[in-house]
């Protein structure tokens, strides 16, 4: 059906075609025309950030606590320049976000105009694509195949760049019933010979590991792993990406791997002779030094992402295919050869695994300065709030600890920043993912650094009643980079004490910020601070939680370093019995 | 592991800004592109570009398949030195006063190539070949005194019946 109407009408009704519910979003000169019937969509809500890169990561939020495309609007030039690091982030952890920007008149363009900013050039590593608009009646497809790229095969983020004069024209709204992308055809079928050829080594291997990564939560194939390990009964490591994938509570599963896993996990991998690996990819933090990793392990590598195959390891049984047919193929395929009676006996691989378990547990040592230990205040937020609770992360220490010491239960209660590695990704995407489950309570936990960063999105929170709740995991300092100076530069800590214990003060800026602002610095305090900011709901709380600024994250393994060097705490290099190797 | 010249027949829907995103993702992953051509096909909607690219086997394999995820790519074939045959153009300004020019055109000759324009003192000469060829070709003018010199980009196409282009490129797809 066709209809007449302008570009920016053509957009937003674009927008309401696809179901876009809400858009993260500021105004300016050239995506002016576009708010306009924006102002009227009956189904498309626009909230109102304070800053783009922050409706960036609520884009992000919003996509990775509902699986749906987050959108995020912004202007030409500084505009849209400002959703470059949300973009980035979005391309390296694979979530589906569409980006509208504007863009200067057609015929301005290449002129430097006022505001002008190539940035499908600028974003075209960043993007999985990007489109220049170039004719008004081009808008509706467009936006239809934006939303098909992010969302489908490998997620990822799409720009559509559009410029004023084209949302100004009047064109024909047509929406496609087909859509032209003929170079477009993602596999999600498995190759059911690669999917037998991957059940014998699993049922034959001696010492095999579920090696899950970001994929499986992206295929919402939680369900399917879930029957795949149990049936087999092999151990199970999530990656950062995956915290979620598989309850923490499983008795089958190891923790997270890599440069701050567990020492189980990390030690489960290395002594492995086949990873099971599903929707990963051989990411450095999680391999340590690359030619050293899993060295006797046979590779079984699932992904969507024909390119992820064989680009890090080699794999001895690629399968490309998304990642829930795979693993539900997988299921069958090994019932089949079990009932045959071809299965190994994984008894003594799991006494391996369970003594380096019970040795070496996470864990944490109290301050002997009588200053708060930030791991006490996670694992007690954590417990407080429970598995039902969205965890949203900054970068840091806090990060790693937030994976470390709550137990996450659920699929899509953990979000973070982790291939770009974004601080101040943690406050917007809280917003985001609250817009997206505005039942679920949503718990950002930052840093110090982190929420200086981005923290203005708390009025955005206030304002368009989004009652978010912040812990800030205040140590004063850049923490992880101070952890390594304190480990590698001989503790000379240049230019990582931020003094923020001192300035600003967090509780005043939350009140400023219209938020609630709590106060907790010793432990007495932890749970009552706690549940008093579970017990408000009406309005975003900010808690400053003032804590040690030595405590360091463990066990890690330094980077550039092989897996076998994991240290369990500092100075302790878990002990290997003879029969392990 | 050695590195050798490969050479990329790229199929890519005609669309602007295709040539930067190819070529940016060999930039990207630091490898050198020695030569490129673009141009079009018996297809109205369809542009083929030929690679010419000194890589690794491994690496060159994930660029094939970072190529491959361009949405804007259709087809990709790596074509083998022996099974296809393989052309460049040059146009070469060769100093030729009364004394030299004979035996310029004694050279033309012998690589069955033109001379397209004549000056008081120079000849500009048309050649096609392999690379090989038209290195040989430079080589033996130099000595003249080569004023101007413009090379294309390789063209290639498979030996045999069979073509890149045919029925298998989907360029109609469904969502």
């Amino acid at each position: 059906m066709s209809e007449s109407l302008t570009g920016a009408q053509s957009l937003v009704r674009s927008l309401e075609n696809v179901g876009a519910e809400v858009v993260f979003g500021i105004p300016g000169g050239a995506i002016l025309p576009a708010y306009d019937p924006l102002f009227d969509s009956k189904t498309v809500r626009h909230i109102l950030v304070r800053h783009e890169q922050g409706g960036g990561h609520a884009a992000e939020g919003y996509a990775q606590a509902t699986g749906k495309v987050g959108v995020c609007m912004a202007t030409s030039g500084p505009g849209a320049t400002n959703l470059v690091t949300p973009i980035a982030d979005a391309y390296m952890d694979s979530v589906p976000i569409v980006a509208i920007t504007g863009q200067v008149p057609s015929a301005s363009i290449g002129t430097d105009a006022f505001q002008e900013a190539d940035i499908v050039g600028i974003t075209m590593p960043i993007t999985k694509h990007n489109f220049l608009v170039q004719h008004v009646d081009d808008i509706p497809r467009t936006m239809a195949a934006a939303f098909h790229l992010a969302s489908s095969g490998r997620p990822g983020p799409v720009l559509v760049d559009l410029p004023k004069d084209i949302l100004q024209a009047t064109g024909t709204f047509d929406w496609p019933t087909v859509l032209d992308l003929p170079g477009y055809h993602p596999t999600t079928r498995p190759h059911a010979k690669q999917i037998r050829e991957a059940a014998k080594l699993i049922v034959a291997a001696r010492r095999p590991v579920l090696y899950v990564g970001g994929g499986v939560l992206k295929a919402r194939a939680a369900e399917e792993l879930r029957k795949l390990a149990e049936l087999t009964g092999i151990p199970v490591v999530t990656t950062l990406m995956a915290r979620g994938a598989f309850p923490d509570s499983h008795r089958q599963h190891l923790g997270m791997p890599g440069m701050h896993g567990t020492v189980a996990a990390v030690t489960a991998l290395q002594k492995s002779d086949l990873l099971i690996t599903l929707g990963a990819r051989f990411d450095d933090r999680v391999t340590g030094k690359l030619s050293s990793f899993a060295p006797g392990a046979a590779v079984i590598h699932a992904d969507i992402d024909p390119a992820e195959i064989g680009k890090n390891r080699t794999a001895d049984v690629p399968i490309v295919g998304d990642c829930r047919e795979t693993i539900a193929d997988l299921v069958v395929a090994v019932a089949e050869l079990y009932k045959s009676g071809t299965r190994a006996d994984l008894t003594g691989w799991w006494k391996q695994v369970d003594g380096w378990r019970e040795t070496y547990p996470l864990g944490y040592e109290e301050p002997t300065d009588g200053s708060l230990a930030p791991q006490h205040v996670i694992t007690r937020l954590g417990q407080i709030a429970g598995p039902e609770a969205i965890y949203v992360s900054g970068v840091g220490q806090h990060q790693m600890w937030a994976s470390q010491f709550i137990s996450y239960e659920n699929p899509y209660t953990w979000l973070n920043s982790g291939g770009a590695g974004t601080m101040g990704y943690s406050v917007p995407a809280a917003m985001g993912a609250k817009v997206g489950r505005p039942e679920a309570t949503v718990w950002a936990i930052d840093g110090d650094g982190c929420f200086q960063m981005t923290n203005q999105e708390l009025v955005t929170c206030a304002i368009e009643g989004l009652p978010i709740k912040v812990a800030i995991i205040n140590n004063g300092n850049l923490g992880m980079v101070r952890q390594w100076q304190t480990l590698f530069y001989e503790s000379r800590y240049s230019n990582t004490n931020l003094q923020s214990k001192r300035i600003p003060d967090f509780v005043k800026l939350a009140d400023a910020m219209g938020c609630v602002g709590l106060r907790c610095e010793t432990k007495d305090e932890v749970d009552a601070t706690i549940e008093k900011a579970m017990a408000i709901d009406d309005m975003p709380v900010v808690v400053d939680f003032v804590v040690g600024e030595d405590a360091m994250v463990w066990p890690m393994v330094a980077a550039g370093t092989s897996n076998d060097e994991i240290l369990a705490a500092r100075d302790t290099r878990p002990v290997w019995g003879e029969d392990d190797v | 592991m050695a590195v050798t010249r490969h050479t990329l027949s790229v199929l890519v829907e005609d669309k602007p800004g295709v040539l930067a995103r190819v070529a940016a993702l060999f930039s990207r992953r630091g490898f050198n592109i020695e030569s490129l051509a673009v141009g079009p096909t018996e297809h109205p909607t369809v542009s083929r570009m030929t690679i010419a690219v000194a890589v690794e086997d491994l690496p060159l394999e994930q660029v094939i398949k970072q190529l491959n995820k361009l949405v804007n790519v259709l087809k990709i074939v790596e074509l083998d030195s022996t099974a296809s045959v393989q052309r460049e153009l040059v146009l070469v300004k060769v100093r030729a006063d009364l004394a030299t020019r004979s035996h310029v055109l004694e050279t033309v000759q012998l690589f069955r190539a033109k001379v397209v324009d004549v000056a008081a003192d120079a000849v500009t000469i048309e050649a096609t070949g392999t690379t090989e060829k038209l290195a040989a070709l430079i080589r033996v003018l130099e000595p003249f005194g080569i004023r101007e010199l413009v090379q294309s980009g390789m063209v290639a196409v498979a030996r045999g019946s069979r073509s890149m282009t045919g029925s298998e490129l989907r360029l109609r797809s469904a969502s």
